[in-house]
């Protein structure tokens, strides 16, 4: 069973589809496919990228490192479907156009969902779980949920309820000559603050963490919202960006008053304002889950998840799309996937895919036998183009193993932290394209031998050309335990 | 809008480690750090692998594991990951999960920066590092 028709649902529908587990049901209480891209983002443009036009052939495999919106099919035809809709006044889609995109992979890859069909509850029963819908019980041995994290969810702060969350802010015109105070500092406040610019009379955004320049200059939304922030470090002129935890919001007969205490400076402070939004994120709907003993992260609002996002506590519920934000990987140097965004989840849904088809079906995933010779120039192509590593840093990585009759083999795209944790496992090695601690983004080599995992950074390259000579002769060096295998028994 | 009952807030604040931090203080931490929640028998940190951060047991048990012996079990309140981040090497060990185990984390280019403006949960730390070392002197005669 899958729960949910947006990008997540739709990618992870089309790929279980694909690996030929006998029956798979797909529900959906929206009407249409699309998810949160029927309705968000409220000012109705997206902060990823497409390129229209790019070094590689749309549909192509390398071409979808430079679109990060449309899924990924098996056929040419069901790929890159984000740029055939998007007008190019932007390099990133409209709200509609991503619509658009969305609908049509569904009807080209032909991915049948139960419309209109609504998950109520679940209980767990001997063979699986019952999960009760609109239209009645259905029962299944594995359950998916791309529930997505759109559920407003607001921090306990006495007084903040009276105010309206981003799902339920106004137009802009509707903040015309207003003094705006907004609960918030991360995507959806600074998508506000931007939208709200050329109407509010002043805009604050507060809350308490400070806003980090460095994680900022390689976030999506350094593409678009900065404005607000821009203004506020070069003096404020009616924009202000506060580090405060907010204490309590006062509803008055003619606005609010916000009362805060500072976090990176001391002190109290008091905002008066006409309008307050809560912009203070989202959780995944998962309705009756932890009931049933799914553990939560980060204050409740997401499922927590092993590397192939499973339940850490019950096993047999799964998750895909953006709730797999969840399950962080290795998390090297502080890094974070990109599995928050269609251009990373779409990957994970892949991989969850076969792995579930695997774990739980019996049915093998492809691994294709590679010559000896064929190894280095394989992984030296796939650091330089692969498009899942190089969306998912530090976090998918390409692994050939050496079978039982001592052939190598390709194991496919794999979570890295899966690869470096079963060392009980056999000879293997795998690639990951990673920031390190300075933000450099470098190809790393896992090598996994006799049990004993050693981890080699090769050399950056300023274009990111990860298959240079100089490449190759350390790769070759990298994986010598393993390509002269046969000579050292 | 519905609210959680115990926040994470809340479990940062009963660790001793963050006992003096105010709760504005308190607040900074938890929006700036993230918990993570592992299930059993999964690896939080990893002996020999790069990159790793600073953990702080909200929740759990943990054992650490040098060559494949265990060494010791870390319970609340309990942190590792720092002598790595410190010296600037790869862990010498491995910390695995024995129950479900949350934690906060501070990745590792954070924890300097976090600690010179947070002094008295540096302090803290040192105290507790101080006492660890004195079991081992002992241990170890």
């Amino acid at each position: 069973m899958l729960v949910g028709s947006g990008p997540g649902g739709l990618q992870t529908a089309y790929s279980l589809a694909r690996t030929g587990i006998p029956r798979c049901a797909v529900l959906s209480r929206d009407p249409a496919p699309g998810g949160m891209f029927r309705h968000f983002p409220l000012y109705q443009r997206l902060i990823s990228w497409t390129k229209p036009d790019a070094p590689f052939e749309r549909g192509s495999r390398e071409y979808e490192w430079y679109d990060h919106n449309s899924l990924v099919g098996d056929e040419r035809g069901h790929s890159a479907l984000a740029p055939e809709f998007m007008d190019r006044t932007f390099d990133v889609p409209a709200r509609h156009e991503m619509e658009e995109a969305l609908v049509e992979f569904a009807t080209r890859g032909g991915v049948r969902v139960r419309y209109g069909c609504e998950w109520l509850s679940t209980r767990r029963e001997e063979a699986g779980f019952v999960l009760e819908t609109s239209d009645g019980e259905y029962r299944c041995k594995i359950c998916v949920f791309a529930i997505g994290v759109t559920e407003p969810w607001a921090p306990p702060i006495p007084g903040l309820e009276a105010a309206p969350h981003y799902v339920a802010a106004g137009a802009p015109e509707h903040y015309q000559g207003k003094d705006v105070f907004i609960v918030g500092k991360r995507n959806s406040g600074f998508e506000l603050a931007q939208g709200l610019l050329p109407w509010a009379r002043s805009i604050v955004l507060g809350s308490p963490r400070p806003v980090d320049i460095d994680v900022l200059a390689f976030s999506p939304l350094s593409i678009r919202y900065l404005s607000p922030y821009t203004e506020h470090i070069r003096g404020g002129s009616g924009s202000y960006v506060v580090d405060a935890a907010i204490e309590r919001v006062e509803r008055h007969a003619d606005g609010y008053r916000i009362h805060a205490n500072g976090t990176t400076w001391e002190g109290l402070i008091q905002f008066d304002c006409d309008e307050v939004i809560a912009a203070t994120g989202f959780r995944a709907p998962v309705r009756d889950l932890p009931s049933l003993g799914v553990a939560m992260v980060g204050d409740g609002r997401l499922p927590a998840q092993t590397p192939y996002w499973e339940s850490v506590s019950v096993r047999g519920i799964y998750f895909a799309g953006n709730v797999t934000q969840a399950s962080p990987g290795l998390r090297k140097h502080g890094a974070t996937s990109s599995s928050s965004s269609v251009n990373g989840f779409r990957y994970n849904a892949r991989v969850l895919a076969e792995h579930v088809a695997e774990k739980h079906f019996g049915i093998a995933r492809g691994r294709r036998p590679l010559d000896d010779d064929e190894v280095v120039p394989y992984l030296l192509q796939e650091l330089a183009h692969a498009p899942e590593l190089r969306v998912q840093k530090g976090y998918l990585a390409r692994v050939v193993d050496v079978d039982d009759d001592d052939r190598m083999r390709d194991v496919g795209i794999l979570p890295l932290a899966d690869f470096v944790d079963r060392v009980d496992r056999g000879d293997a090695c795998a690639v990951a394209v990673e920031y390190d601690a300075d933000g450099t983004i470098l190809p790393v080599v896992y090598v996994r031998r006799g049990g004993r995992l050693v981890e080699q950074a090769l050399p950056p390259h300023p274009l990111h050309a990860f298959d240079t000579d100089e490449h190759r002769r350390q790769l070759e060096e990298c994986l010598a335990p393993l390509l002269s295998r046969k000579a050292a028994v | 809008m519905e609210a959680p009952a115990a926040s994470y807030v809340d479990a940062l604040a009963r660790l001793s480690l963050f006992a003096d931090l105010t709760h504005p203080q308190l607040e900074g931490l938890a929006h700036s750090f993230g918990e993570e929640v592992f299930a059993e028998g999964q690896r939080v940190i990893r002996q020999d692998v790069t990159g790793g951060g600073f953990y702080v047991i909200l929740d759990g048990e943990a054992k650490v594991v040098i060559d494949g012996q265990e060494r010791a079990r870390l319970s609340r309140g309990d942190f590792f990951g720092e002598l790595s981040l410190l010296t600037d090497e790869p862990p010498a060990a491995d910390v695995i999960a024995t129950s479900l185990l949350r934690c906060l984390i501070i990745p590792d280019n954070e924890l300097k920066a976090f600690l010179l403006k947070q002094p008295t949960v540096m302090y803290r730390m040192l105290q507790i590092e101080a006492r660890r070392l004195r079991a081992a002197n002992v241990w170890t005669g």
